[in-house]
């Protein structure tokens, strides 16, 4: 008796399989293929605009004599400041579609990726709304960036003992 | 020709960055995370100095450099004993992190959610 449900059971589990792959299969039908050429040369294209502008304003400051390490410093502030004012405008969404990972994997991205969820969950309050959905992409970002580089610092310090 | 270099770097950053958004499955937040910590990792194995020297802003913008920051810090750090290896990360990124957080949550409370037009 046992043994008869147990293959049964492995054959219902098969079906599922078979449904679900045929299932995916259906739907793949109707998911766009993503243009990777198009996608590849926007996110280049916009991506290196970016770095470029960046390195102009940095260069700009570092002429009015600003140090080197603060010139890089108040080009991150401006391009995060910059990247969630758009995003609260609601503008930064529009770019990203165009732009694909062009404006999400520099560092406008991270600063987006702060605003957009805390804006949308603004009705469940300051704290536990916007206060805690500011992180619910900055946190794991922030979290595994930096428990790596402590671990960094620490097989670094344990090195030059 | 920094300009150059710095279009191209960051350019193919962002590249792969679109690369795994298309082919892979991995969905934004984890791409976030490998970049971070991939430049966490090319600094420690001192990989990504070299780029930064060749590049500037081209490989510090994009979030590799964001990793390559917290990693130089805690580096540097760890000369000065093992407090500031501990603290060099946060030390290093502080002004980032700080504006990221206070600025956005000024804009989060300041405005509300748009429903994007055409749906």
């Amino acid at each position: 008796m046992k043994e008869i449900s147990k293959e049964d059971n492995k054959a219902m589990e098969q079906q599922k399989k078979e449904i679900s792959k045929a299932y995916g299969k259906y739907a793949k039908q109707f998911t766009p293929k993503p243009n990777y050429v198009g996608n590849g040369i926007k996110a280049f294209m916009v991506g290196g605009a970016i770095c470029t502008m960046a390195l102009w304003v940095q260069n700009q400051l570092m002429a009015q004599g600003i140090n080197e390490k603060d010139a890089g410093t108040f080009v991150t502030i401006g391009l995060v400041a910059l990247a969630q004012f758009l995003t609260g405008l609601g503008i930064f969404d529009s770019i990203a579609k165009f732009a694909g990972a062009g404006v999400i994997v520099p560092i406008t991205g991270f600063a987006n990726s702060m605003v957009a969820p805390a804006i949308e969950y603004k009705k469940e309050g300051p704290v536990l709304g916007v206060g805690a959905k500011l992180f619910s992409v900055a946190g794991p970002v922030l979290v595994c960036g930096i428990s790596s580089a402590v671990l960094v610092g620490i097989i670094y310090w344990l090195m030059g003992r | 020709m920094e300009y150059v270099y710095a279009f191209l770097i960051g350019g193919v950053i962002c590249l792969i960055g679109q690369i795994l958004m298309d082919a892979t499955k991995l969905t934004a937040p984890r791409i976030l995370v490998i970049f971070v910590v991939s430049g966490v990792v090319l600094q420690a194995l001192h990989l990504y100095q070299p780029i930064v020297d060749l590049a500037g802003n081209g490989a510090t913008v994009p979030l590799p450099g964001f990793g390559y920051n917290l990693a130089k810090g805690a580096m540097e750090g760890a000369k000065n004993g093992f407090l500031e290896a501990i603290t060099g990360p946060l030390t290093a990124s502080a002004a980032g992190i700080a504006v990221a957080i206070t600025f956005g949550y000024l804009i989060s409370l300041i405005f509300t959610p748009k429903t994007p037009k055409g749906n």
